[in-house]
């Protein structure tokens, strides 16, 4: 025997042991999550009430027809994110998703800059495989005749 | 006729469901699992595999026939799609994939109730009897929710293919191998119940329980691997783990999984953490099923494409509930009444086992917490997202001393043990730690703190992990012990790999003119050339890149802005190239109106390390079950003999009976 | 042996996984039950029609403005294309809706009407009436991202319900339930 613990106090020591740290763990979590999660805003809450500068947020809406353009370092984009009653400017350098088309959704992941551009360093394009995209629309031909042309 | 086949073979599988159910619960109120109604059991339970592999195979044959009739096919397949992806898209839906799941866990029936033979009769009903309640569940989610079978009232001319972003080969087997992971937790599952149902609860139950959840987790290890890879080079971000719900709910399971096949090796060794193993047997399984809630019932937004449905995910949400809640209930109405296990003390492998479990759950708890925190907020109206700057920090802050308790725990005696015994053979993994430490501090003073220590943590790890086998005979070393080593030697190379690519990756972002010259960490990067390339179903603009590592020859990339035509979507194939040190990572984007192309290329050391380590990790759990298979397979056999000797002579028997 | 010696302590905390589980139900109940905060295009459910006129997308129907849907009962509009696969595999059950009495009534969407007659021929033509939607303004007023999508107005021309890709055999109950809430107002 190495301590002068009874075989029945070590047991109870672990077991409080393991209760400690799981508590613990989960205090730690609650703490992180206050402190590092990151909000999510659509365009006519981020103009309502803006986020503090530089804290780090999320932003979802719909990309604006028209609203794509590429600076002329090639890399960086700023395209215009709304949903139906304001828009935001959205500044992203880097490769687009490829989902990534003016009318579909997007979500950005970034921060509010002093001059009142988002700037996003990440960009998801959502997109649902289970019904069609309106990405498909521009090849009506094939898909029309493939659907509709009368094969018997 | 086939859909109405493959139908009818479920119902039938589904009845024989009903029927295991019943009549182990006959038994298990009847008594000792010898009555008639016992009979059955294991037969009921052995036809429904082979039933629902061939209403799988019927699904198959539908989609490689694309028979546009079938809902399914139409909605998924399309007759212009390469013959792999016609096979693959069988369980590319959520249905097929259900069904998938059902035949995995229908197999798994049959063989359990084929092979497993040493545990009591009674305690085996009990399984069996949770197993077919688990699949009965499953079947009318099947039957009632998801029927892959359904017929279109008018066939359609062509199908609707499959999303490109799936089409794609590694992940064709990414969700099967994730899938017969979680069914493997399911069978430890069921034992977990049987053995709280019989009270049961002690070595022989960890034994027979153990090789599922081995099984179970080389496969779960394996399923996030590739998933990470697949991630790494088809999503073209260059990062390897997003902390995506998606990608979480795959770490989950692996955590418990990883968590219980510990606290197994305890109880078949040691008889130790009895109602503890049991616990962890009913979290495993929860937290596969809470995956798959939350992966398909699309209650928290990921990157990853599914195809979401908040009815198929109540439905499941309702499995999950009567499953872990029902489990959860027994096992507190149950668990005060398992008798206490076997001690230790706190200097013992198994109190070493003890800190890795408790720092699993922590990680598993922590995972948890930040992947339904979203949905906790939303109960407050507000919308947030959590990412690495919460999950690397707080969970590494229980991954550390669980690599430590890693590094000394298989060092230590069953029991009772001293550290001075011990102490001599780590020296070496600790002085090896501190000198990586200091020597990573002189040469990258601004390197951030976690994948400082991760770096000298990975390397002292790789030392201690083999540590185990210094001075021991090599050749009569248990494969077991081989299998240990490996995986924790897998975790330090999968560590270093981690460690590396986010304290030393480089990065690129330009708009190249064909001809121009991008330095990227130690390479020289030309835009060579841009040509249209074609595929079977797809178009690319393939770029030509000339590269070179510092002034070695030249190697060659080609990656690919890729536009699929079924449906139309483009997708960007990232091109690798792999040294022994590193990757150089390429993709292309779209060309601009001045004809530049939008290049982005990054340098990572040592990323590869990342997918190796998981690899060596599932290898060393391969090696592990191939040991234990390879002894109950051979205890099988000489039991079998010696009751065979005892019955050809009985008067041997019965003189050496009484003395056992 | 029956455990007489176990810590008291761990009496209570055997029944701590339960609690827990009981919590995490409770919390993605609540998320279940409120799934229109996390769709974007949901937003819309609870709001009027946007404003539109449509001319006629096919000879034999009328086209559709948004007076159509302020007459007093619920009605339902259905955005679909010739081009649309899905839209094809929706057709019987639309057709079986009109016939329990619902009004349809389509919005073609970037479409031509000899496409849209053959669609209307060979999958048949629940629609009360058919809008032609060239540029997707409907589309994007009523905040649809995808085709086909189908939307349930009361009588007073205010969206109840969005559902979104094609109506199955399993939605049609949900749909005509949907319709039957619009009966009374809000």
């Amino acid at each position: 025997m190495t301590t002068a613990l009874k075989p029945k106090h070590q047991r109870l020591v672990l077991v409080v042991l393991a209760l400690v740290v799981l508590i613990g763990a989960a205090l730690l979590a609650i703490w992180g999550l206050r402190g590092q999660a990151s909000y999510f805003y659509v365009p006519s809450d981020l103009v309502a009430s803006p986020p503090e500068t530089g804290k780090a947020v999320r932003l979802g809406g719909m990309v604006q027809e028209g609203s794509i353009k590429t600076l002329p370092d090639g890399v960086t984009v700023t395209f215009d994110v709304g949903d139906g009653k304001v828009t935001v400017p959205v500044r992203y350098t880097g490769i687009t998703p490829d989902l990534f088309v003016e009318g579909s959704g997007v979500v950005a992941d970034g921060r509010l800059a002093a001059d009142g551009v988002f700037v996003a360093d990440t960009l998801l394009a959502k997109h649902d495989e289970n019904y069609m995209p309106r990405e498909l629309q521009d090849m009506t031909d094939a898909q029309a005749k493939a659907v509709v042309a009368e094969t018997e | 006729m086939i859909a109405e086949a493959g139908l009818a073979l479920l119902w039938f599988a589904a009845a024989l469901a009903v029927l295991q159910l019943f009549t182990s619960l006959m038994t298990l109120r009847g008594g000792d699992g010898s009555g008639e109604m016992g009979g059955i059991v294991r037969p009921a339970a052995i036809m429904q595999g082979p039933l629902v592999a061939l209403s799988f195979a019927m699904l198959m044959w539908l989609f490689i026939r694309t028979d546009l009739s079938v809902l399914l096919v139409a909605a998924n397949s399309h007759s212009a799609k390469p013959f792999i992806f016609k096979v693959a898209g069988t369980w590319g839906n959520h249905e097929g994939s259900m069904l998938l799941w059902v035949t995995v866990m229908a197999l798994s029936g049959s063989f359990l109730a084929l092979v497993e033979r040493r545990l009591p009769e009674r305690t085996m009903i009990a399984t069996l009897a949770a197993q077919a309640f688990v699949s009965l569940g499953f079947y009318a989610f099947l039957l009632f929710s998801s029927n892959p079978f359904e017929r279109l009232l008018t066939p359609v001319a062509e199908g609707n293919g499959l999303n490109p972003l799936l089409q794609d080969i590694g992940l064709a087997f990414h969700p099967p191998t994730l899938y017969v992971g979680y069914v493997g937790l399911s069978v430890a599952f069921s034992f977990a119940v049987g053995a709280l149902i019989t009270r049961e609860v002690g070595p022989a139950f960890a034994r027979a329980m153990r090789p599922w959840v081995l099984g179970s987790w080389i496969f779960l290890t394996i399923g996030i691997t590739a998933g990470s890879y697949w991630a790494y080079y088809e999503l073209g971000w260059g990062g390897w783990w997003f902390w995506d719900p998606v990608e979480n709910a795959s770490l989950m399971p692996w955590l418990a999984a990883t968590a219980l096949l510990h606290s197994a090796s305890v109880l078949a060794s040691r008889d130790a953490l009895r109602t503890w193993t049991i616990m962890l047997g009913v979290v495993a399984f929860s937290m596969s099923m809470v995956g798959t809630f939350l992966v398909r019932s699309g209650i928290l937004t990921s990157v990853h494409a599914f195809a979401v449905d908040p009815e198929r995910g109540t439905f499941i949400l309702a499995l999950l509930t009567i499953y872990i809640g029902g489990a959860l209930a027994l096992f507190g109405a149950r668990a005060s009444t398992v008798s206490e296990g076997k001690r230790f003390s706190i200097v013992s492998r198994e109190a070493g086992l003890v800190v890795n479990n408790v720092a699993l759950t922590a990680i598993l708890g922590i995972v948890l917490l930040g992947t339904l925190y979203p949905l906790l907020t939303e109960a407050f109206d507000t919308k947030v997202s959590v990412g690495p700057p919460y999950f690397n920090p707080v969970g590494a802050i229980f991954a550390f001393p669980m690599f430590v308790a890693l590094a000394i725990g298989p060092l230590l005696r069953w029991r009772s043990d001293r550290f001075g015994r011990i102490g001599k053979r780590l020296i070496l993994p600790a002085v090896v730690t501190v000198i990586v430490l200091g020597g990573a501090l002189m040469f990258a003073p601004d390197i951030h703190i976690l994948p400082l220590l991760g770096l000298g943590m990975a390397i002292g790890l790789g030392i201690a992990s083999l540590v185990p086998l210094f001075g021991r005979n090599l050749l009569r070393t248990p494969l077991p012990t081989y299998g240990m080593v490996l995986g924790h030697f897998g975790l330090a190379v999968a560590l270093f790999g981690m460690a590396s690519e986010s304290a030393f990756s480089t990065e690129k972002l330009v708009a190249a003119n064909v001809g121009d010259r991008v330095d990227v960490g130690p390479w020289s990067i030309e835009l060579t050339s841009m040509e249209p390339v074609a595929g079977p179903n797809w178009t690319a603009l393939e770029a030509t890149m000339t590269a070179r590592y510092e002034d070695g020859s030249p190697v060659m990339l080609h990656p690919q802005s890729r536009t699929f035509t079924q449906p139309q979507q483009t997708t960007s194939e990232s091109a690798l190239s792999t040294r022994w040190n590193g990757q150089l990572y390429a993709v292309v984007g779209e060309e601009g109106a001045d004809g530049r192309w939008q290049l982005r290329l990054w340098w990572k050391p040592f990323v590869p390390l990342v997918w190796l380590g998981g690899l060596l990790i599932a290898l060393g759990g391969v090696l592990a079950l191939i040991g234990r298979v390879a002894g109950d397979v051979r205890r099988g056999l000489q039991r079998r003999r010696i009751a065979m000797r005892r019955e050809s002579k009985p008067l041997a028997a019965a003189t050496t009976g009484p003395a056992e | 042996m029956t455990a007489p010696d176990a810590p008291k302590g761990k009496r209570w905390a055997i029944w701590l996984p339960l609690v827990l589980f009981g919590a995490f139900f409770a919390l993605v109940m609540n998320g279940l039950i409120r799934p229109a905060d996390r769709e974007i295009e949901s937003a819309m459910v609870g709001k009027p029609l946007p404003v539109f006129d449509l001319a006629p997308g096919s000879p034999d129907r009328p086209g559709l403005a948004t007076d159509a849907f302020r007459q007093g009962r619920p009605r339902l509009l259905n955005i679909f294309a010739s081009w649309c696969v899905p839209c094809a595999a929706e057709a019987p059950q639309l057709d079986a809706i009109a016939k329990s009495g619902v009004p349809i009534d389509g919005v073609a969407i970037r479409d031509r009407e000899e496409d849209l007659a053959r669609f209307l021929a060979r999958h048949g033509n629940p629609f009360a009436s058919i809008g032609k939607d060239d540029i997707s303004e409907v589309q994007l007023g009523l905040g649809s991202s995808g085709v086909p999508e189908t939307f349930v107005i009361d009588g007073s021309g205010t969206i109840r319900y969005q559902h979104i890709g094609p109506i199955m055999d399993r939605d049609v109950a949900k749909i005509l339930a949907e319709v039957e809430r619009a009966e009374k107002p809000l």
